[in-house]
């Protein structure tokens, strides 16, 4: 009797005008790299280039780096604070009045459906700016002593699954401390930032306090490894986050690190049921997976299993996988041709391993790089798919018949940057909050995020707390530390 | 059986229902409710909203002009346009039926059911005696569709079985003459664990139709509390193999609040409850624009009120 | 023939809208040249009775929003007053009789002022609330929560400054307020219903009586649905008056000194503490 399937209900991409070719972003202009060489940055939904982008090398970074010690030491750091704050109130009202186009041109280059860049990640990031603008001359009452300062320049550097909120988590509690930086996008995804760039253009940012130099992992080691870097502030993998601790051990610089994860979700049998498998599918499939704070593995009380799989697989099926562009759809396209290989190679190990694959009957798009959303049920600690971060739409379920097993098997992982607990008694939630190992807890919810709540993580997910009040103190100046 | 008739046996099925959190509801009805729903979903979508519709007048000052003219609407809602179809049902005061009745099967509307009102609506404070002649007197002036209005009194001083027999006993006066709407009064019951328990309550004494509200108490029926009621049919079918509809009542007046409601249904309890025998909208002015929203699609312009017939 | 100006009549700003004094009564303005400028209402007892009405409707849901969206309207609240810069300069200018340099200055400041206050919003429990660490399997927090409705009496000078300095650590702790304008220079305070009208402030968070303070002081002191008052304003013995008023209700009173601080927002608020036990 139904024919209510959903036409396609494109977003247009005319509000987009993306260049053909981008240059670097240093000293407040757009410039060519010096040894003149660039790459592509593609659709990973359609494998269409998007624009020849920039790459930077050891000799573009140091004119950056210099551009940012130039306009800290000439302009930034003499700025009274709450000046320095409204230029970060007008950057956060252009990103709010050019919402729409950096939501479409964030789908494009990253895969992410439209309905997401729409309503999380551009608003978030232009409330990161808006919180933070409001810190800068308030730092004096943040708990950090009466005079704290800065730090100097800061070397930055972003993953690809969240470009510009991630850009938004860096840049903005740096310069609401009076820091000044150059960051360095994914490589698979520099459009936002180079927007963002305009968009610092347009509210009169004085030339040099943020510089933005695109590249590759070559680019971010150089940049890593400046010497006339303060800090770094780095948000990737725990591999590649351990090599820059490594880097700066002898160092002066200090560094903020938001690392890798395989959070717990944990499902008691007194949760509102329908509200958990909501949570447990944004949980793992909100961004395609790619959240380092993903539900990743489904910690399942044993008497509701059945009847909890039964909702998630018929929920599972309501998921629409499809161009990112679609208004309806809600999972969209794998980052890279990298990444889907490292999706494909745990999973394949999963089945490999024992576990039971299951993905609701789909047509996925020729063209472009796509995966299902996936589950694994008999999945044992000991099973890669149990252990390592996959950061793709795949979730493995695991069983627990009392609550202190369930925190046992939470905890058991090198990792510790959240887990999830669906319980409708509030004492039982408090409980398992207090003993899960995670530096950010989900109650009855999942995958929330607001400038106001720091986050970070415990053991190998990183060092140090992004958003907040707490976020700030990777910007200033410690009071009780000694720089070696 | 999932009761055995008791009080105990109801009591312990009603407290074991999975508990529902309000925020988590809400995210998701918010959620759906931005879906974008465009050309031929959409056309598609607002003459299945028309079929849906329970085209409704419950006012102290009806006439039998209104009844009539209400009639006339609900056969041809556009009178220069075969094409649109005839609404679900009309929906009147239990004195109107016979006159409904009558109307309708004059102007060619016979298969268009009339439902009536009853159990002293919209309150319920009546006895059971007076609540079951009020039942009967509408099904013997023709309704073949009976809206009664759950004791909330009752229900939120927790004697369930006497809300329980109530509904029973009206549904045996229906037979299979009529199907019984349960109308829960959501925004009376106010929490979402209370519009669960009260879903099942209904169907498990008997309701062919859960109702949200009589439309004369707000909030109505807002999305989290539709996504609660489907969410119930829902599992109620897994549980019993049997289907029973869902009737949203009060608040829908716009195109897009009626296409949210087939968004919620068609992704909550699914396709197989797309059609007016499984979900009705309770509603008046909802008609009109669902028409011109029609007309914007034929021709590809705004419309305007004037080309739309106030009754 | 020079153009003939089409000057403006200051009412009163209540619920949202800017109706005339019930009683009909007006009181004249000069400016420091003497000169007439305009006849403001004079805001009887009756007015403020209809002001409290509004406050107290309009606060729960201004305590509602989030408190990203209080920090947005404020920031709104001073790009609408950076705006109408010049038409304040001139009030201030004609009023107080100070130089157009020194006007600038006040005006600037009072939009660095709402500025400064829009980024407190949400920070407010970051530096106020708190994680208790109580003896026992408890959760305990405190946090602050809005008080009410708050009366604010600023100083007559800056006119514009001292009034949004007042007024905007009342609005960031959620509280709605019922501002009484200096009766010597109130256009600024008046004018400033304009600013607030196009800042998508819900109706009645602010309302503004201009008048003789010492009428309205005895009825602003002992009204019970009054919560907090802002006399920085008035006098030594006028002070008196309002504490002996206020005393009724345990109204919270407080003169302020010439500063932004948090203290200002915090005073103005309420601090709860709840507890949860841990446990499975």
């Amino acid at each position: 009797m139904s024919d209510f399937e959903y036409a396609s209900a494109p977003e247009s991409r005319a509000i987009a005008n993306i260049e053909s070719n981008y240059g670097l972003f240093i000293g407040g202009k757009f410039v060519q790299p010096k040894k003149g060489k660039s790459f592509n940055t593609i659709n990973p939904a359609t494998e269409e280039v998007l624009s020849k982008i920039g790459y930077a090398d050891k000799s573009d970074i140091d004119a950056a780096v210099k551009s940012a010690r130039s306009a800290y030491l000439k302009v930034w750091s003499k700025m009274p604070a709450k000046e320095r704050g409204k230029y970060l109130f007008r950057i956060a009202r252009i990103m709010q009045e050019r919402a729409r186009e950096f939501a479409v041109v964030e789908t494009l280059d990253n895969g992410k459906p439209i309905r997401e860049s729409r309503d999380t990640d551009i608003p978030l990031a232009a409330a990161h700016f808006f919180y933070h603008a409001g810190w800068a001359d308030k730092l004096e009452f943040a708990g950090f002593g009466s005079k704290p300062k800065s730090l100097g320049v800061v070397g930055q550097v972003i993953p690809w699954n969240f470009p510009l909120l991630m850009l938004a988590w860096k840049i903005a509690p740096a310069l609401a401390a009076g820091n000044t930086v150059v960051l360095k996008p994914a490589e698979t995804t520099p459009l936002t930032a180079l927007l963002f760039a305009e968009v610092c253009q347009q509210a009169g940012l004085p030339e040099g306090v943020v510089n933005i130099v695109t590249g590759d992992g070559v680019t971010g080691a150089a940049l890593v490894n400046h010497p006339d870097i303060n800090k770094i502030a780095f948000t990737g993998s725990t591999e590649v986050g351990k090599s820059i601790a490594r880097a700066i051990s002898g160092s002066k610089k200090t560094a903020t690190l938001e690392l890798g994860g395989k959070a717990a979700n944990i499902v008691f049998d007194d949760a509102a049921i329908d509200e958990a498998v909501e949570g447990i599918v944004n949980g793992i499939f909100f961004n395609q997976g790619h959240v380092c704070c993903a539900g990743s593995r489904l910690i399942l009380q044993e008497n509701v299993a059945e009847e909890v799989l039964d909702k998630l697989k018929k929920r599972m099926s309501l998921i629409r996988v499809g161009d990112p562009m679609d208004k309806n759809t809600d999972l969209g396209a794998i980052n890279s041709k990298e990444q889907l290989n490292k999706i494909n190679e745990i999973s394949n190990a999963g089945d490999k391993e024992g576990a039971n694959r299951w993905s609701p009957e789909l047509k996925l798009p020729s063209k472009g790089f796509w995966f299902p959303p996936t589950i694994f049920t008999g999945v044992t600690q000991s099973h890669r798919i149990a252990r390592e971060e996959i950061f793709g739409p795949v979730l493995s379920v695991l069983t627990f018949r009392t609550p202190a097993e369930a925190i046992e098997k939470a905890n058991n992982t090198m990792y510790g940057l959240s887990a999830g607990v669906w319980s409708d008694k509030g004492s039982k939630v408090l409980w398992a909050a207090k003993q899960l190992k995670a530096g950010v807890i989900w109650s009855n919810t999942f995958n929330k995020f607001d400038p106001a709540s720091p986050f970070g993580g415990y053991k190998e997910s990183g060092w140090g707390r992004e958003g907040g009040r707490h976020g700030l103190s990777g910007y200033l100046t410690a009071e009780a530390k000694v720089n070696k | 059986m999932i009761i055995d008739g008791s009080e105990k046996s109801l009591r312990k099925f009603l407290d074991e229902l999975s508990p529902v959190d309000q925020v988590g509801a809400e995210a998701r009805a918010a959620m759906l409710a931005t879906r974008s729903i465009k050309t031929s979903s959409k056309a598609w979508a607002i003459d299945m909203a028309i079929s849906m519709v329970d085209l409704t007048t419950l006012e102290g000052a009806d006439t039998p002009g209104k009844i009539k003219t209400l009639c006339a609407k609900a056969v041809r809602p556009d009178p220069t346009d075969s094409t649109v179809p005839s609404v679900g049902a009309i929906c009147v005061y239990n004195d109107m039926v016979r006159i409904a009745r009558s109307e309708l099967d004059s102007i060619g509307g016979n298969s268009l059911p009339v439902a009536a009102v009853a159990t002293a609506f919209p309150s319920g404070r009546a006895s059971l005696a007076v609540k079951k002649i009020d039942t009967q007197d509408a099904l013997d002036a023709g309704a073949s569709e009976i809206d009664m209005v759950i004791d909330r009194g009752a229900f939120l001083s927790g004697r369930l079985m006497e809300v329980f027999e109530e509904i029973r006993m009206i549904k045996e006066l229906c037979g299979d003459k009529a199907h019984l709407k349960v109308i829960l009064e959501t925004g009376e019951l106010v929490t979402y664990d209370n519009v669960r328990k009260a879903s099942y309550l209904a169907m498990l004494a008997g309701a062919d139709f859960i109702k949200t509200s009589t439309g004369k108490v707000a909030p109505a029926a807002t999305a989290p509390v539709v996504l609660v009621m489907l969410e119930a049919v829902r599992d109620y079918f897994a549980l019993t193999g049997t289907k029973i509809g869902v009737k949203p009542a009060g608040g829908i007046r716009t195109t897009k609040d009626a296409i949210k409601q087939l968004v919620l249904v068609k992704e909550t309890a699914g396709d197989q409850w797309l059609t007016p025998d499984l979900f009705r909208i309770g509603a008046s002015a909802l008609l009109n624009d669902l028409l011109m929203q029609r007309m914007k699609l034929r021709s590809g312009h705004y419309a305007s009120a004037n080309y739309v017939t106030v009754d | 023939m020079n153009r003939i100006d089409v000057n403006k009549t200051y009412k009163l700003f209540i619920g949202g809208a800017f109706p005339r004094s019930e009683s009909g009564r007006v009181y004249e303005i000069k400016g420091a040249d003497k000169k007439f400028i305009a006849n403001p209402a004079l805001a009887s007892r009756k007015d403020l009775r209809d002001a409290v009405v509004a406050a107290k409707s309009a606060q729960p849901g201004w305590a509602n929003a989030t408190a990203f969206n209080r920090g947005q309207i404020l920031y709104r609240m001073a790009e609408m007053l950076e705006g109408r810069s010049e038409q304040f300069i001139n009030e201030i200018t004609i009023l107080e009789g100070v130089a157009k340099k020194a006007a600038q200055l006040q005006v600037s400041q009072a939009v660095d002022c709402l500025v400064w206050y829009s980024g407190w919003c949400d920070k407010l429990t970051s530096i106020s609330g708190s994680q208790n660490q109580v003896s026992g399997p408890f959760y305990n927090f405190t946090t602050p929560e809005s008080l009410g409705v708050v009366a604010v009496f600023a100083e007559a000078k800056p006119s514009l400054l001292a009034t949004v300095r007042a007024l905007a650590p009342v609005l960031a702790g959620g509280n709605s307020a019922i501002l009484i304008a200096s009766e010597n220079f109130p256009l600024p305070a008046i004018s400033l219903g304009e600013v607030i009208a196009t800042s998508d402030l819900p109706g009645g968070v602010v309302n503004i009586l201009t008048g003789k303070a010492s009428e309205l002081i005895p009825w602003v002191g002992s009204h019970m649905e009054i919560d907090g008052i802002d006399l920085t304003g008035v006098s030594k013995k006028q002070e008196e008056e309002l504490r002996l008023a206020g005393v009724d209700n345990l109204k919270r009173i407080f003169r302020f000194s010439n500063t932004d601080h948090p203290e200002r927002i915090l005073s103005f608020m309420e601090q709860k503490t709840i507890w949860h036990p841990i446990g499975i």
